[in-house]
């Protein structure tokens, strides 16, 4: 896994709430047996139309709507546990999404990914889309080791919460295996212990 | 000793340690992996150049992408015949139990493990899949997991997880005729939402749950994911233990003495507390429908849809309006299967609504049985002959039209009423238009052709 320390980048705005992995990478896209890739079909059935034409109106088909920063609406990235959604929008060339509440198993997916889920109060993302649909060119700064997300050149900015341990993996670019690896006697001895069911 | 909840006693009994202000290291008693969350797991291993750390503790089927006809002929399409051999070629390189195509075990990963008798009470299980939930009936702590934690259970046999929140769903008092636990959870869900339970391990209790057949608190447990929980799970009691009972890899002699004294022990002590609590009335609960695009949004089926501005998007897209009864709605699909709604008490309830009568001529109905035990018990009753003269079509066993991975497919814009769990925008197909009910309320839209209640029928 990369590490990630700070990001300042564009954003992309998506005010859509509940946001399934369904739709950010459709099922019928989950047969490959690699990682790559994912980013061609994310957001599939929203980005292209039966013939694989972009449709205009969806934001990612907007020109000049890039960025490593994407802001959506709540409860981000609930249903299928399909990791393959945090590897899409990784591939894709996001590196934080950010929204006011995230589904537990994408959170976890993010996370093993290096995609960093920023969790933020829901009127200060409300004020970010419209700041954003004033000025699309806006960039954020999301600085991980102080745990700080914030708009350049303006005042917005809040702090967010991330667990501690999960926070040392990002910035290490360690991966949760290497350290259960690593614990392999204590597991050994948890089994002989007799506690296994 | 202070009082403790179910998952509570169960969670501290799999803690092999803890990690300073974050997760706990969380030892995993069994482990399923099917075809489609598994294969960079193994290539991880790979890269790494380890083993399986305990093999006889995953066991895999194939299901995601199976076809469910001719399951004896090489599967037709390119990418799913190499992912499941993928993962044939990785059970043999790596020593893994593989119920795979054909295998008279092979089916839905969360329909095989409790009729084999894997799933047991106090286990903690996980698989690469969110509706790992189901298990959580025999009083596991069973959540779903992504492919990087698959890796981690591979190698491990553990996975690192913070300790979820609490919460306790109770339902009291009978359930009225023609209403099943597939009409509690719709229920449930759309009072909850589709994110209320976000961060939380449930506990379903009450007089309602705890008159409930197995199969029907699968169904239940099932669905705790489309709340956002991490699990929901159910005390083991007298059902549960004679359900288990002779079950294939079960503890038998014995060792079922053993087991029993120690599953007698898992229940939430009077005293022990929960983060979050909600209390039903089951004579509220009638059949349930969904309008929307997420499996919170649903009604009673006599309802009308409510308005509101979070609806709008949903109903674009499923073409209804505010307002609109969906009863009487001319449906051309029924999708009977998945692994909430496809075991054999399942398919009894539909063959004897449906039994003698004949389905509409528009309707393309569909059974998947959710394993090849389920689909030879039923052949065994001759609830095949029931449904095949009926007209509904019984197939093999997968998860189909759930996710629409194989050709099972709903046609863009159709609308097909589906006993599985997710009515996503294009769960069942792109644009296709999903309404989740209760498998009675489906085989009886298919016998009138449009959206029935079954109350009437019964
Ligand atoms: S039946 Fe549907 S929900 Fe169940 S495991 Fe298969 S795809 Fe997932």
């Amino acid at each position: 896994m990369k590490s990630f320390n700070t990001i300042t980048s564009t954003c992309v705005s998506m005010p859509a709430e509940n946001v399934d992995t369904d739709q950010i990478i459709p099922a019928r896209f989950l047969k490959a047996t690699d990682r790559e890739g994912f980013g061609d079909n994310l957001f599939r059935d929203w980005r292209f139309d039966a013939e694989g034409n972009p449709k205009p109106d969806f934001i990612l088909n907007q020109t000049g709507v890039k960025g490593e920063v994407l802001i959506a609406g709540k409860n981000f990235g609930c249903g299928s546990s399909r990791e393959h959604a945090a590897w899409a929008l990784y591939d894709y060339g996001f590196r934080v999404v950010v929204s006011s509440f995230f589904a537990d198993i994408f959170r976890n997916n993010a996370l093993n990914n290096g995609l960093l889920p920023v969790q933020l109060p829901e009127d200060f993302i409300q004020d970010l889309f419209s700041a954003l649909e004033q000025d699309p060119s806006l960039k954020a700064t999301v600085d991980l080791t102080n745990q700080q997300f914030a708009i350049l050149g303006s005042e917005k900015s809040s702090g967010f919460e991330i667990n501690a341990h999960k926070k040392t993996c990002l910035l290490q670019g360690l991966d949760d295996i290497d350290y259960l690896i690593n614990q392999r006697d204590q597991i050994i001895a948890y089994e002989q212990a007799g506690r296994k069911v | 000793m202070s009082a403790k909840t179910l998952f509570e006693k169960v969670w501290d009994k799999h803690v092999v340690s803890q990690i300073q202000d974050g997760p706990s290291v969380i030892y995993i008693d069994r482990h399923f992996i099917h075809e489609v969350t598994s294969p960079q797991a193994f290539e991880g291993l790979r890269s790494r150049g380890i083993g399986v750390f305990r093999p006889d503790q995953t066991i895999a089927t194939a299901d995601h992408n199976v076809p469910t006809i001719d399951q004896h002929l090489p599967i037709k399409d390119k990418l799913s015949r190499l992912q499941v051999q993928k993962l044939t070629n990785n059970c043999q390189e790596f020593g893994l139990e593989l119920y795979g195509l054909g295998h008279q075990y092979q089916g839905i990963v969360h329909v095989i493990g409790p009729e084999l008798g894997i799933t047991r009470p106090g286990m903690t299980i996980v698989c690469g899949d969110s509706h790992t939930s189901t298990h959580g009936a025999f009083g596991a702590i069973a959540f779903g997991i992504g492919t990087s934690e698959v890796e981690q259970v591979l190698a491990t046999q553990c996975v690192l997880q913070p300790k979820p929140l609490s919460m306790k769903i109770e339902v009291d008092g009978p359930l009225a005729s023609g209403v099943l636990s597939k009409d509690i959870i719709l229920y449930v869900a759309s009072k909850i939402s589709t994110s209320g339970a976000t961060g939380h391990f449930i506990e379903y209790t009450g007089s309602t749950i705890r008159g409930l057949s197995m199969e029907a608190r699968m169904t239940i447990c099932n669905m705790s994911i489309e709340m956002g929980a991490r699990g929901g799970m159910i005390a083991p009691d007298d059902t549960t233990f004679e359900y288990l009972k002779g079950r294939k890899f079960g503890p038998h002699g014995v060792a079922w003495d053993y087991y029993l004294k120690q599953w007698k022990e898992l229940y939430t002590d009077p005293d022990a507390t929960f983060d979050a609590s909600y209390k039903f009335d089951a004579a509220d609960i009638v059949p349930m429908i969904t309008y929307g695009t997420n499996p919170g949004m649903g009604m009673k089926i006599t309802g009308r849809i409510p308005s509101g501005p979070d609806n709008q998007k949903a109903l674009e897209y499923m073409g209804l309006t505010a307002g609109e009864q969906l009863l009487g709605k001319q449906i051309n699909h029924v999708f009977i299967g998945s692994c909430t709604n496809s075991r054999i008490e399942d398919l009894r309830l539909v063959a004897s609504l449906v039994k003698g009568k004949q389905k509409s001529p528009h309707v393309h109905a569909m059974v998947i049985p959710g394993s090849k035990q389920v689909e030879q018990q039923a052949k065994q009753e001759g609830l095949d002959q029931i449904l095949e003269a009926a007209g509904f079509q019984l197939r093999q066993p997968g998860c189909s039209a759930c996710l629409g991975m194989n050709e099972d497919k709903i046609p863009p814009g159709e609308y097909c009423v589906s006993t599985s769990n997710r009515n996503f925008e294009g769960r069942q197909g792109p644009g296709a238009r999903t309404i989740l009910a209760s498998p009675l309320t489906a085989a009886a839209t298919a016998l009138a052709g449009c959206i029935s209640d079954v109350r009437e029928i019964i």
